[in-house]
């Protein structure tokens, strides 16, 4: 099956805005996704027709609008290959599971004197949880090192697992694309008695997604970056590990029963819910899941490479040494993301140039300090692929980096 | 839809392209401040010399960033080299106030929707060259790029009248 990405096109209704005469262009997907018309309906449909508070009560809407809510539990267990339902936890985002992780995980669990490892390639909402746990809890932090090809360095990986409790690493870097062998550092990890976290925020919108695959015990990502709405993420966890884990955040939904001198949890899931959940946002990653199950996964892995290999053959040959990009040259080894610089033109400038020809492209630090200071650059352009994106956009792309030298003269 | 001519105006190009006063000065005499915009990773670090009269005797920049932020603080030692510390806080002011349509957002005291026209220029301080800056309120997010060398050089001034001794 491949991607008949003229017609995914057509999915998109925000694709059809003209920008004074220009034609959309989106090559930020990797901050935020643009979503097809059968999520804007699902939703929709499920505000017009369904929405009542779940889990709560008798009548026949919040019956539905709970089954509504479960059902989207359902299909993103099957989404990423997970046994049960009962391990997906619906969070904001990527950034609160993750939290949630290092809050209750962190805290509770993680052994006296053991040590968390993360890397120097993480988003800083895979940093500073960490960060704040080690101020607080004095916590060691370790970071796996990044190569000058931006991979991860793994050579040393059984030394600076000795004494680590927890590792967490990203799947896929939002910066230099990278593709992280998480299986291998899983194993290790668990040879070592770590337990293994995946920031899998750009990872589960482009390839398939197989829990047991990857063999991590917990994983979080995002709803917005895989075509779903803004507001709902996703923390998936072993049910054994998550029934360990006490409560993060207090309130309804999350309890058994309370009484004035103590409370009792609810069970996994909905232990770490509290409070009433994104209900709508679940019913458009439940439609999201559907779409993307329907354009097929390996299709869309399939051409991002594709677009990917081809971006990095014609902007080299167009632009040569006065493009510079980062990450793996071997297109295999990375997902639809390019980080660069050009010329000496900074990136708010080329991307201001860029937006005036209705292409969007993100400038600046990618969330990602650590990492601009590992490559020694202040800031990037950060071109991303998706599902509507093809050659024509990395033809506008191209032409706005001529556009850019133009101005500036440089 | 603001085109990109009203941001990229000749004048701020040929401040991107040839800055003035680049460089550095001996500290002391001079005060050394820095400004750092975390967004974007613009950085400007100032030297102000500020001579007994609290004139500004001498003033470079150094440091890195997009044309806005560079060129702004290329027109801005331009502008105030010479003149007086109640001089140049007025040209900071004044320069704040062109550069505030859109600041306002948490602060409380706009409508909520942004775009409410232009704040009317304070008649007393020639803006000279700096009313190329102008177009800058049209795209928002480039406003802190243009005001970070002010900030950073009202910095230098509320340092130095922290180490002036008290009368
Ligand atoms: C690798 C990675 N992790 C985490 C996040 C955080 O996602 P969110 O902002 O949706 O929580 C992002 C998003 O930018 C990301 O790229």
């Amino acid at each position: 099956m491949t991607l008949d990405v003229a017609s995914v096109k057509k999915d998109f209704p925000i694709l059809e805005r003209d920008l004074a005469g220009h034609r959309l262009v989106f090559l930020d997907s990797a901050a935020s996704s643009q979503k097809p018309r059968a999520v804007l309906d699902a939703m929709d449909h499920y505000y017009e027709t369904t929405h009542a508070n779940v889990h709560r009560g008798v009548y026949t809407i919040a019956e539905e609008a709970t089954q509504a809510y479960e059902a989207a539990r359902a299909r993103v267990a099957r989404f990423i290959g997970a046994p049960s339902a009962r391990g997906v936890v619906f969070t904001k985002n990527a950034t609160e599971a993750i939290n949630l992780v290092a809050h209750s995980y962190g805290r509770a669990c993680l052994p006296p004197g053991k040590a968390v490892l993360l890397s120097e390639m993480e988003h800083h909402a895979n940093l500073v949880p960490w960060l704040m746990l080690r101020e607080e809890r004095g916590v060691e932090l370790r970071f796996l090192a990044v190569d000058d090809d931006g991979r991860l360095v793994l050579d040393d990986l059984d030394r600076q697992l000795d004494g680590v409790g927890l590792v967490s690493v990203t799947a896929m870097s939002n910066v230099l694309g990278t593709l992280n062998p998480i299986a291998r550092i899983a194993d290790a990890a668990h040879a070592a008695g770590a337990v293994v976290l995946v920031d899998a925020a750009q990872s589960v919108p482009h390839a398939v997604t197989d829990v047991a695959e990857l063999g991590c015990d917990l994983m979080a990502f995002s709803a917005h970056k895989m075509c779903g709405p803004t507001g709902i993420g996703v923390l998936w966890g072993r049910e054994e590990l998550l029934e360990s884990m006490p409560a993060f955040l207090g309130g309804g939904e999350m309890i058994r029963d309370v009484r004035l001198d103590g409370w009792t949890p609810n069970e996994i899931p909905w232990k770490f819910e509290a409070g009433t959940p994104p209900i709508a946002e679940a019913v458009g990653l439940g439609a999201a899941v559907d779409y993307l199950s329907g354009l097929g996964m390996e299709a869309v892995r399939e051409h991002e490479v594709a677009l990917t290999t081809h971006a990095l053959s014609m902007l080299a040959d167009r632009h040569g040494d006065d493009l510079r990009i980062f990450g793996p040259p071997d297109p295999h080894d990375r997902g639809g993301v390019l980080s660069f610089t050009y010329r000496d033109v900074h990136p708010h400038d080329l991307s201001q140039v860029l937006d005036s020809a209705g292409v969007c492209i993100r400038a600046g630090h990618h969330c990602a300090r650590p990492l601009m200071r590992r490559l020694g650059v202040p800031a990037t352009s950060r071109a991303s692929f998706y599902v509507y994106n093809d050659e024509a956009d990395v033809e506008a792309l191209s032409d706005g980096l001529f556009a850019a030298a133009d101005l500036f003269s440089i | 839809m603001a085109g990109l001519e009203d941001l990229y105006r000749e004048i701020i190009l040929d401040h991107y392209r040839s800055p003035r006063n680049r460089g550095d000065l001996p500290t002391p005499p001079a005060y050394r401040v820095e400004g750092f915009n975390p967004l974007c990773g613009d950085e400007v670090v100032l030297y102000v010399d500020i001579d007994d009269a609290g004139r500004v005797a001498d003033i470079k920049v150094d440091g890195q960033g997009c044309s806005i932020s560079q060129s702004s603080a290329s027109m801005m030692t331009a502008a105030v080299k010479g003149r007086t510390e109640a001089e140049t806080r007025d040209l900071i002011r004044a320069f704040k106030a062109m550069m505030s349509i859109h600041e306002r957002g948490l602060d409380g005291n706009g409508d909520g929707h942004g775009d409410s026209g232009p704040v009317a220029p304070d008649p007393a301080v020639d803006m000279g060259e700096l009313e190329a800056l102008r177009g800058v309120v049209k795209f928002p997010v480039r406003i802190k790029c243009a005001t970070l060398s002010w900030n950073t050089l009202a910095e230098a001034f509320d340092q130095a009248g922290l180490d002036r001794p008290a009368e």
